[in-house]
């Protein structure tokens, strides 16, 4: 027989965090656009953009360009639009305002959500190496430098889903989320060369984070530069205005 | 809200009763620390619902009215696991479901729950981490008969085990058969508080109505009830007695009829409901 003789008391917080982070991590493997969105539209794009049909990229071997720009893709793609849209529709079903009430503190779920998006990228760019290896891709460089600059751009990313997210409606998050996504694959140096731009526009995008992350990985991985300094100042600049404004800013109703 | 105020002794039930738009809502909300008031005190469980959040939500279960407010993907008892992670000393997450009769939906996914099935998991979210103290905000709404019965038993047994619920309601036999207290609200005001039985007790005891042939001459009938008995022609050939009802004065309006060659058909003895309460305190227009 179930007793309710009261027993109150909080979970330690590690215990909430792995739970937090399980259940964060299986729910977006368990959601279908969520699945399209992260992993298999980054593969298939890696398939077609390897293939020589929509312009010429200058490059001797063309997987060694179209590895780091799907890497970079999967990673806004996991932690700016998968995540916005994710939290705009929890802000909206009331989860956050339920999970508010309850014992968990609101460090530990921004924390498991950040360990979910980040488990993610690592299943996202296993697969993404694997299909490239398929095709032929040799990387270079050292992987801490990648590693650093998805960490960052995950930061940046992330910051900048959650402002949207948490000042925006739940539908205008859905719009908006994938509108910036499709601007970036193509306008964010992601796609595109930014060298295929004019002088002057190039030197304008290279700021935005998809370009800094992108650039970044591509020099590392394609050329096997050292640390690219110039593109982890960006993003830092971006995770550090973003941040503080999404937690300044989201509605948790 | 306009000068609510509210108590809850330790271990007892209240509701909070009202109509659409009463302010339930809002008062349960402040107390639960999701709004802050604009002036005025509330302490829960001795804490400041927003200041000492983080001391007072591990002691606090709340069911938010409509829906769960719970991530919709998951399966029903993944959520109560979840939800059960939280807390040091928590319920069998699986008996738990049992109890509310979630078993056969365990695997399903919330968002493909019904609403009364939504409820009853709610309910359980609300228990899971074996609180001091729970807000249910209209805990039966959407549920059908037997889960509504299931509800009460639960309600009442935490009651039995030492658990203090506030719960609102605009059911009010649900009212009148879980709480202690009832508070009646309308307008984010108390119109009234008190006992099931003090609400119902004030005012007229009881009432006795019956048909008969118009124009009786109720006259004769006055002088032999008792003093403080009323007696009415409502509409042509309506009657309405009311007073203290009591096995004496039903023998007396009955010995009146027999010596006046009256057939009273149709008597009925009343006693006033919540309802009758309920409906003399906040109007019987409809809310929008």
């Amino acid at each position: 027989m179930t007793t309710f003789a009261p027993a109150a008391g909080a979970a330690p917080r590690a215990r909430m965090l792995s739970a937090q982070t399980a259940i964060e991590f299986r729910l977006q493997l368990r959601n279908a656009e969520q699945v399209g969105l992260t992993l298999i539209i980054p593969l298939l794009l890696l398939f077609f953009f390897n293939l020589p049909l929509l312009y010429s990229l200058g490059v001797s071997r063309r997987i060694e360009f179209v590895v780091p720009s799907i890497i970079a893709l999967a990673v806004m793609s996991a932690a700016f639009t998968g995540l916005a849209i994710g939290a705009g529709f929890e802000r909206k079903y009331a989860v956050l305002k339920r999970l508010g009430a309850t014992a968990l503190p609101r460090g530990v779920l921004v924390a498991a959500k950040t360990l979910s998006v980040l488990l993610l990228e690592v299943v996202q760019v296993v697969l993404i190496g694997a299909l490239g290896v398929a095709l032929a891709w040799h990387p270079h460089g050292n992987p801490g430098y990648a590693v650093v600059l998805v960490v960052l751009g995950t930061a940046a990313f992330g910051g900048l889903g959650l402002l949207i997210a948490g000042t925006l409606r739940a539908e205008a998050t859905l719009a908006a989320a994938n509108l910036v996504w499709l601007v970036l694959l193509f306008a964010g140096g992601i796609a595109i060369p930014l060298s295929k731009y004019p002088h002057g526009v190039a030197s304008v995008l290279q700021y935005l984070p998809s370009a800094a992350l992108s650039d970044g990985l591509h020099r590392v991985l394609q050329d096997g530069a050292g640390i690219p300094l110039h593109d982890l100042a960006a993003l830092t600049v971006w995770a550090v205005l973003a941040l503080p404004a999404a937690a300044r800013w989201f509605r948790w109703e | 809200m306009d000068g609510l105020s509210l108590r809850l002794e330790y271990g007892s039930v209240l509701a909070l009763l009202g109509p659409n738009g009463a302010g339930k809502t809002t008062a349960i909300e402040i107390c639960e620390g999701f709004r802050r008031p604009d002036s005025g005190t509330v302490r829960v469980l001795g804490l400041d619902p927003i200041a000492d959040a983080r001391a007072l939500r591990p002691r606090v279960g709340v069911m938010l009215q409509d829906g769960v407010g719970g991530y919709r993907d998951a399966r029903s008892i993944e959520l109560l696991r979840l939800f059960a992670s939280y807390a040091a000393h928590p319920q069998d997450p699986s008996e738990l479901l049992e109890l509310v009769g979630l078993t056969d939906a365990g695997a399903t996914a919330v968002k493909r729950l019904s609403g009364g099935q939504q409820q009853r998991l709610s309910l359980a979210l609300a228990l899971v981490a074996r609180p001091e103290l729970v807000f249910l905000d209209e805990p039966t709404a959407g549920m059908d008969p037997q889960a509504r019965r299931a509800t009460w038993d639960i309600v009442r047994q935490l009651r039995a085990d030492g658990v203090s619920v506030v719960l609102t309601t605009h059911f009010l036999d649900e009212a009148e058969q879980l709480a202690d207290t009832v508070v009646v609200i309308d307008s984010g005001r108390v119109v009234a508080a008190g006992t099931p039985a003090d609400l119902t007790r004030a005012g007229a005891e009881g009432q006795i109505r019956f048909h008969a042939e118009p124009g009786l001459k109720l006259a004769s009938l006055l002088i032999a009830l008792p003093n403080g008995t009323a007696a009415i022609e409502q509409e042509p050939g309506r009657y309405l007695v009311s007073g203290d009802v009591n096995p004496q004065l039903l023998a007396t309006l009955t010995a009146w009829c027999a010596a006046e060659g009256v057939m009273a058909n149709n008597l009925a003895v009343e006693r006033r409901s919540l309802e009758d309460v309920f409906l003399e305190l906040t109007g019987r227009e409809l809310r929008t």
